[in-house]
C-alpha cells in the first residue's frame, strides 16, 4: 500500500471530523424535550401517546387528504368529545400551546415542518387580537 | 478487406430501409386490423360519461350552484359588501389595498367586466352604476383543473365544487392564466399582516400559494349555507343548491326566471348564474 502513512491518518481525521457533534458534546444527546401535556387536562388522545409520537406526521396527511381529497369530513370522538379532522381544530383543541408542546421536540430533532405557514397557532390568535 | 466493405454497406442499407418501413407497416397492419369500417385512426373515443371538450354537460350527481338575483343587490348595494365581509371573515381573506396583489374570493365588478361578450351599448343606468358580485364560478369542465400540474386544484366527486388543496399548490399560476373569470388570486407576500381577524377554525394561506372561492366546503360540511348565502339570508338574493337537482329551490329559480353565464363561449360551463 503506498502513502499508507497519509491515507490512514486522513481517514483518523475524517472520521473525528465527521463524527464531531457526538464527541464534542461528550457522547450526551442532551436533555430530552418535555412537550407540555394539554393545559385543559385532557388525558386522552385520538390514538396512544406512544403511537402519536411516532407518527402523528402520516395521521394528520392522512386527515388532509380525508377532508380536502375524499371529502370524508367524519369527526372523531375522544373522551366523549366531538372533534372534526384537523390541526387547527382538533389537534389544538388540547394542546394550544405550539411553543410548548409541538416546537420542544421539533427543535430537538432540527426539523421544521411547514403547518404554521398557514395554519394558526393560539399565540397567533392573540398576537392579532392584540392589534 | 474490400469484401468486408461491401458487406458492411450492404447491412447499412437494408438496416435503414427496414427502420423506415417498419412503423409504417405496423400502422398499416394495424388499421386493417382494428378500425375496420370505423375510418378512424383513434379507435378509443372519449367516452360520453366523461366528456373532455365542449360536450354535453354531466346530469349525474350533486353539482353544487348559484343563482345571484341582481335585482335585489340593484336595490341594496350594501348587502354586497355584507356578503363580501362574510366571506373575508370566514376564510381568513386578507385585504390587500393594492389592485396588483389583491387577493379575491368573491368581489365587487361592474357589468362590463362581468359580463364583455355581452353589448355594452345603451345599458341602463341601473346596471351601469351597479356593482355585481364575482366569484369561482365551480365549471362543470374547468379549465384552471386542466391547467393544474400536481392536481392542487381539483373537482370534488361529491358535489361538483371546484376545490383547492392549498397544501399542494406549487405557485405556477397555470390555473390564473387558465380561468377565464379571473376568479384566482396569487399570494405575492405574507397575507397574515393584511387580515384584519382571524377566524379561528381556518387556516391562512402563505406566500406563494393561489387562492379562490371554495363554495364554502368546509361549512357545508357542518350543515351551514355559504357565508355569502347566509350573509343575504331572507333577500333571495343569492339562491344556492344543487343544479341537477330538478325539485331543488335553486333549478325552480331557473325554471322562471331568465338567466344568464359569465362568458359561455368559453365552454367552461360555469354553475354560477346571474338574473340581471
Amino acid at each position: 500500500m503506498y502513502n499508507k502513512g497519509l491515507i490512514v491518518s486522513g481517514l483518523v481525521i475524517f472520521v473525528l471530523l465527521v463524527t464531531f457533534p457526538i464527541w464534542f458534546n461528550g457522547l450526551d444527546a442532551g436533555p430530552l424535550p418535555k412537550p407540555e401535556l394539554p393545559p385543559g387536562g385532557e388525558k386522552e388522545c385520538v390514538a396512544p401517546a406512544a403511537e402519536m409520537r411516532d407518527s402523528h406526521m402520516q395521521l394528520l396527511n392522512e386527515w388532509r387528504d380525508d377532508v380536502l381529497r375524499n371529502s370524508d369530513r367524519v369527526t372523531i370522538t375522544v373522551g366523549g368529545k366531538e372533534y372534526q379532522k384537523g390541526l387547527q381544530i382538533a389537534c389544538m383543541q388540547c394542546h394550544s400551546n405550539k411553543e410548548k408542546f409541538c416546537d420542544t421536540c421539533h427543535e430537538y430533532a432540527a426539523v421544521s415542518p411547514t403547518c404554521w405557514d398557514c395554519h394558526i397557532t393560539p399565540t397567533e390568535l392573540v398576537k392579532k387580537e392584540a392589534q | 478487406m474490400d469484401n468486408k466493405r461491401r458487406k458492411f454497406l450492404k447491412m447499412a442499407g437494408a438496416t435503414v430501409l427496414a427502420g423506415i418501413s417498419a412503423p409504417a407497416l405496423v400502422k398499416l397492419s394495424s388499421t386493417s386490423a382494428v378500425a375496420s369500417g370505423e375510418g378512424g385512426h383513434e379507435a378509443p373515443a372519449a367516452s360520453p360519461g366523461n366528456a373532455g371538450g365542449h360536450g354535453e354537460e354531466q346530469p349525474s350527481g350533486v353539482r353544487l350552484g348559484m343563482v345571484i338575483d341582481m335585482r335585489n343587490f340593484y336595490q341594496d348595494q350594501g348587502l354586497l359588501d355584507k356578503a363580501i365581509a362574510a366571506c373575508v371573515k370566514a376564510h381568513n381573506v386578507p385585504q390587500i389595498p393594492d389592485p396588483k396583489s389583491e387577493i379575491k374570493w368573491i368581489w365587487k365588478t361592474g357589468f362590463g367586466n362581468l359580463f364583455p361578450e355581452h353589448s355594452q351599448k345603451l345599458r341602463s343606468e341601473k346596471i351601469k352604476n351597479s356593482q355585481f358580485p364575482a366569484l369561482c364560478n365551480h365549471c362543470d369542465n374547468p379549465s384552471c383543473v386542466k391547467a393544474c400540474p400536481t392536481k392542487a386544484t381539483f373537482v370534488v366527486e361529491k358535489n361538483g365544487i371546484v376545490a383547492m388543496d392549498f397544501h399542494r399548490c406549487i405557485g405556477c399560476r397555470f390555473c390564473m392564466a387558465a380561468c377565464p373569470y379571473g376568479a384566482r388570486s396569487f399570494n405575492w407576500q405574507d397575507p397574515r399582516p393584511f387580515i384584519k381577524e382571524y377566524n379561528a377554525d381556518f387556516p391562512t394561506r402563505m406566500r406563494g400559494v393561489v387562492e379562490k372561492c371554495n363554495f364554502c366546503g368546509e361549512r357545508l360540511a357542518l350543515g351551514l349555507e355559504p357565508a355569502c348565502v347566509e350573509a343575504c339570508k331572507g333577500t333571495g338574493a343569492i339562491v344556492f343548491g344543487d343544479l341537477n337537482d330538478s325539485h331543488s329551490e335553486i333549478r325552480k329559480v331557473l325554471d322562471q326566471e331568465f338567466t344568464i353565464q359569465r362568458k359561455p363561449s368559453a365552454g367552461t360551463m360555469p354553475s354560477v348564474f346571474y338574473i340581471v
